[in-house]
């Protein structure tokens, strides 16, 4: 809602400055979200008159004038306007003015002296207007600064309102909460009854009384719609945003932005018959003023008269039923259109229109006469014409009701957290315009037509604390039980694990949660392959299904690195993926785990001095996976999984369930993203993550440990996960520890074998260990290697 | 020459083969040409047997004197060749300290991460609990349970993301939560449901970070941004409790006790009274202007018996946040998009 400061102040004019204004506005809940003026900074312009002109003797084109400027002696001004003719007011910069971008000085033109400059509107910066001079009013007073003639130091004042403000979208609304602030009086506009001169009227039937409970109807005839704007008014609509266009339009909007009631003038002759509020029959369709043709849904309400729809009801006027510049009678609508009926049918056809935007919110339901009367005294005084009686048709059952609501002094303290007292909470609320009836300390109030907002104590709480100030109540910390927040050490936190896994070179990211539906295909496993969430209204189709892998996310940033130049790539995410599931759930239908992923792609190390380059790998990643598991050592399993090269890629396994995958990019992925290698990938349940072991205390041995390697040939296709299991299952009590230490394939081995060398740790904690009992446990070990993995001893 | 004359002469003969011996083999030879089996001075102490017995122990403990003179010598200069030999070898192994560190650098967390943990710890040193909740939500505890009439533009397709179903329909009564408050109305209710036994319900607190999603999509907005809900329920919470709150939190997270912040009256259907929240740095780029950072307000009654509380009892605040803005502010990150496009050149300014 953009506003002129000098229109307001007509209304409510309190003795503070512009910035004082507008921080009273803002502080109390109608932010002021830009402030401008109609124009630039300048000085020393003055209403002028021209005298008399003749031509320049030695140009064709430039004229020298006589121009009184309130002074004793007349100016010679040498001007090339082609509209500067005798008799005509304009603005004349004297000797010295500064204008925008530059200064008046005496001057000689083509050898004539001049005395000052007569000014277009693009010369003072009032618009682009460059035609001519600017031709000021005939009442306008020679020698007055053209700045006060104009209102030019005016302020254009712009209101960020929320939707509950509806009542200040009009001058009278704003001037009314500035008076309830303030306690400047309120000067509403004139508003007298204009009798009817004649009888001539239209019929109203509501057929739809939910949609509109009250429209206000008046013909005026013998209209003159070429009659220009007077200036004072189009100065108030420009200044407020609304583009002038004739004096019937200009008026309709005059009002509407003055009392906040939007009113529509129909031609009369095209109307025929009744006028009707009603839904639209089937396949009606309608030409609005914008040239749109619709065709309304059914639960669109529609002006119509007996032969044809009209309007939107609350939206938009139609083209054909439109006053133009030759109508000379016209039905003038004033409606009170319920909020629930108008909101979104605007919205819906692809545009909004002040109407609607004011309709949507809420407009004072009591205003339809008042308005109707300050329409047509000014079409009167303007447009001239006669006013024919009001029709009024109401559904009074159907207007909105405004039951008293109750406040409790004791309450609004409580909640606001201040002592107010039930004497200043009285003097609020009436400030405010309200009815009240005290008794003690509680309060009936009755909230008023304009105000859609008060049907609850909190919402007049509200009021009090607007009023009384948000700044002024007090800024202190609460007081509160000081009871510690429990903190366990048997679960890590996701912050925590972000650490962990930062520490070991990888960089967070955060991916969209909703992804191109191609990511899904390639990288989701089958079950969320077959049950893909799409979205109903995506914004891009690469962003139209929810995710059930975090994988195409890192795969996106990984590409999205690639194109610019990144050679080394660690990223990771923990965020949910969404999935269907049938299970009873927080949101039926589907389950939305949290998840960690990690992706690692080009060398090991970026590039150094020390060590060679090669590319990270699966044993990289799977030393990252076991860091940051912690204690909770998981297991991995062969397994396969579409987005995976089918024989690098394992389950990772803790207490026999499956918490996640690793393994590598398919070579059919890497080549479809152009990755050049392959990266390396892991993804898990967050929650397998977080759990954690309390730590326990065992004895240390005093006792020497023992040592001894075991180099066992087995064929290479031996997992070596099961014969580490067998051994340790077998071990004797002296074994602590068996670890691989080394593989071999090659030179000295037959083809399709490999050598798995274990180092066996023996130790005692009470006593040296025997030779005989450390050999026969190794004999032991190698015995159960040889017997269920076909296991020899290396030579 | 006298005895004593002869042994001076030996042991300035071997002093100076000690010197003249610049590796420790030669020394040892040069050592043995004076203390070994057969060397000149154990051939003197050899021949102290042939003395006359009055005579011996004089000549004895001379000899014996010029021996020791002689080890000392020996000692010495095993020493000096030593500390030569380690002077050469730790010139050798001299290093270039100035070579970078081998192996790998650390990771880095997202920058809104950061600022996500900065605001739980501050909540969570008052007391507040972190709550967290689906993304996938339904219209009732997007909307409805928070007050939000059934025409409210919010629920349009317009604003707010819906999901299909699996017959590819939409599902008008699921869709992606536009806000973190629907967390409050799980939380509630748990919290409702867990303590029903009691008399008066223990107080509530709690901080809701999370991802939301809105349809929108420009230089400062992204479809998918970060939210962080706080919500504090008690038989006397008032709105001058959640301006200290507030204030406080955002004077902590900048650092800066002569942060202005004010609270001017908004509108939300969750909340009545509700405040939009301004701050206004002293110092830097954006010194004087107000900046809004957060919506708050007291919890509206009919969300808090959607929550299981009696509005007459209890009252409550909550207020909502952009971890995304504050961390713009923060760290002076000037474009809302660089959050998720994974450019590690940026991710890494964090590290």
């Amino acid at each position: 809602m953009q506003f002129s400061e000098s229109w307001l102040r007509s209304l409510c004019n309190p003795p503070i400055t512009t910035e004082a204004l507008c921080h009273l506005l803002t502080m109390a809940g109608l932010e002021v979200e830009e402030i401008s003026h109609p124009a630039p900074p300048f000085s020393d312009v003055v209403v002028a008159q021209v005298l008399s002109t003749e031509k320049h003797p030695d140009a064709d084109k430039l004229k020298l004038c006589r121009v009184d400027i309130g002074q004793a002696e007349s100016l010679q001004i040498v001007c090339g306007a082609p509209n500067v003719v005798a008799g005509m007011k304009v603005p004349c910069a004297r000797v010295g003015a500064k204008l925008p971008g530059m200064e008046i000085k005496q001057a000689k033109v083509r050898g004539i002296d001049s005395f000052g400059m007569l000014c277009s509107a693009r010369e003072l910066g009032l618009n682009d207007d460059h035609g001519g001079l600017l031709e000021l009013a005939d009442d306008a007073i020679v020698g007055t600064n053209i700045r006060q003639q104009l209102d030019l130091d005016d302020t254009l004042i712009t209101l960020k309102l929320t939707p509950n403000r509806a009542d200040c979208l009009s001058l009278l609304g704003i001037a009314r909460e500035v008076s309830a602030l303030t306690g400047a009086p309120l000067i509403s506009p004139d508003i007298s009854a204009v009798p009817a001169t004649h009888d001539k009227r239209r019929a109203i039937v509501l057929d739809a009384p939910e949609v509109c409970p009250r429209y206000c109807g008046r013909m005026v005839t013998g209209v003159n719609s070429q009659a220009p704007t007077p200036e004072w008014m189009k100065q108030r609509i420009e200044r407020s945003g609304v583009r002038s266009i004739s004096a019937l339009v200009d008026i309709t909007n005059y009002v509407m932005l003055e009392l906040g009631q939007p009113l529509h003038a129909f031609d009369n002759t095209q109307l025929a018959g009744t006028i009707h509020v009603r839904y639209p029959a089937i396949n009606e369709t309608l030409v609005l003023l914008n040239g749109q043709t619709i065709t309304p849904t059914a639960d669109t309400a529609l002006i119509a008269d007996d032969e044809k729809p009209l309007a939107i009801a609350g939206v938009m006027g139609g083209e054909y039923s439109g006053i133009s510049a030759t109508t000379t009678d016209l039905f003038l609508e004033c409606a009170f259109f319920a909020a629930d009926a108008i909101v979104g049918k605007a919205r819906a056809l692809g545009f909004s229109t002040d109407a609607s935007h004011r309709y949507e919110r809420g407009v004072d339901f009591e205003l339809q006469v008042a308005a109707t009367e300050r329409a047509a005294a000014l079409i009167l005084q303007i447009c001239g014409g006669q006013a024919g009686p009001i029709v009024e048709a109401l559904s009074a059952e159907n207007l909105p009701k405004r039951p008293a609501v109750g406040l409790h002094t004791a309450r609004a303290e409580k909640v606001l957290g201040i002592s107010l007292g039930a004497d200043r909470i009285e003097k609020i609320l009436r400030g405010l315009g309200l009815v009240v009836q005290r008794n003690a300390d509680s309060f009936l109030v009755t909230p008023p037509s304009f105000r859609f907002d008060m049907s609850i104590e909190e919402d007049l709480i509200e009021e009090l604390a607007r009023i009384y100030g948000y700044e002024n109540i007090p800024t202190v910390p609460p007081v509160a039980r000081a009871a510690m927040m429990p903190s366990t050490e048997s679960r890590r936190t996701a912050m925590q694990l972000r650490h962990i896994v930062a520490e070991r070179d990888y960089h967070e990211v955060v991916t969209y949660s909703f992804v191109d539906t191609e990511w899904e295909k390639d990288f989701a496993d089958s079950i969320a392959r077959s049950a893909p969430i799409a979205l109903a209204n995506p914004i891009a189709a690469q962003m139209s299904t929810m995710r059930s892998t975090l994988i195409g996310g890192l795969v996106g940033a990984l590409t999205n690195n690639r194109k610019r130049q990144i050679e080394r790539v660690r990223v990771f995410e923990i965020g949910r993926c969404f999935l269907r599931t049938t299970e009873p759930n927080d949101v039926a239908g589907f389950t939305q785990p949290l998840r960690i992923a990690l992706l690692a792609w080009g060398p090991n190390a970026d590039e150094q001095w020390g060590q060679p380059k090669r590319a990270v790998d699966f044993f990289d990643l799977k030393a990252d996976v076991e860091a940051i598991f912690g204690q909770y050592a998981p297991r991995f399993e062969k397994a396969t999984h579409p987005a995976l090269h089918p024989g690098r890629c394992a389950n990772v396994i803790i207490d026999k369930k499956v918490v996640g995958i690793i393994g590598e990019l398919h070579p059919r992925w890497v080549q479809k993203y152009e990755l050049a290698s392959a990266p390396m990938i892991f993804e898990a349940e967050l929650d397998a993550l977080l759990g954690s072991n309390l730590p326990a205390y065992r004895e240390l041995s005093r006792q020497p440990a023992v040592t001894r390697d075991l180099a066992l040939v087995v064929p290479q296709t031996q997992e070596v996960q099961p014969i580490l299991d067998a051994m340790k299952a077998a071990a004797a009590e002296i074994v602590c520890d068996i670890n691989l230490f080394d593989l071999y394939q090659g030179k000295g081995l037959s083809l399709g074998q490999k050598s798995l060398a274990f180092r066996i740790v023996m130790q005692d904690t009470q006593r040296t260990l025997e030779d005989a009992e450390v050999e026969a446990a190794v004999a032991n070990l190698l015995a159960i290697a040889t017997r269920d993995f076909n296991a020899s001893l290396r030579a | 020459m006298s005895n004593q004359e002869q042994l001076a002469t030996l042991v300035d003969a071997a002093v100076a083969d000690f010197t003249a011996a610049t590796e420790p083999a030669k020394l040892e030879d040069a050592k043995a040409r004076y203390l070994g089996k057969d060397g000149s001075l154990t051939a003197l102490l050899k021949g102290l047997g042939k003395l006359p017995p009055e005579e011996r122990k004089t000549v004895g403990a001379e000899i014996n004197r010029a021996k020791e003179s002689i080890e000392l010598a020996l000692t010495t200069r095993r020493d000096a060749l030593r500390n030569a030999q380690l002077e050469t070898q730790l010139a050798a192994e001299a290093l270039d300290v100035t070579l970078p560190g081998r192996g790998r650098m650390r990771g880095s967390l997202h920058p809104v991460t950061m600022s996500l943990e900065r605001i739980e710890a501050l909540f969570r040193s008052i007391g507040f609990a972190i709550a967290d909740g689906p993304e996938i939500e339904t219209d009732w505890h997007n909307f409805t349970a928070l007050n939000t009439p059934d025409n409210h533009p919010a629920r349009s397709m317009h604003d707010t993301f819906y999901v299909t179903g699996v017959d590819g329909k939409v599902q008008p009564d699921v869709l992606l939560r536009t806000h973190t408050s629907p967390v409050q109305i799980r939380a509630m209710l748990a919290h409702t449901e867990r303590y029903k036994h009691l008399d008066t319900l223990p107080e509530l607190r709690i901080l809701c970070p999370g991802r939301v999603y809105r349809v929108d999509s420009d230089a400062t907005h992204s479809p998918m941004f970060h939210q962080a809900e706080g919500l504090w329920v008690g038989e006397n919470v008032s709105f001058a409790d959640l301006k200290g709150v507030v204030t406080d939190f955002l004077r902590n997270f900048f650092e800066s006790d002569d942060l202005k912040v004010r609270f001017r009256p908004s509108f939300f259907p969750f909340t009545e009274p509700s405040a939009e929240i301004d701050v206004a740095f002293m110092s830097g780029a954006l010194e004087g202007r107000w900046l809004e950072i957060a919506g708050c307000g007291m919890v509206h009654p009919n969300v808090l018996r959607c929550g299981g509380f009696d509005p007459q009892k209890y009252t409550g605040f909550a207020f909502g946040m952009g971890p995304d803005r504050l961390t713009m502010l923060r760290y002076g990150v000037n474009d809302l998009r660089l959050f998720f496009e994974s450019d590690l050149r940026f991710l890494k300014q964090f590290q």
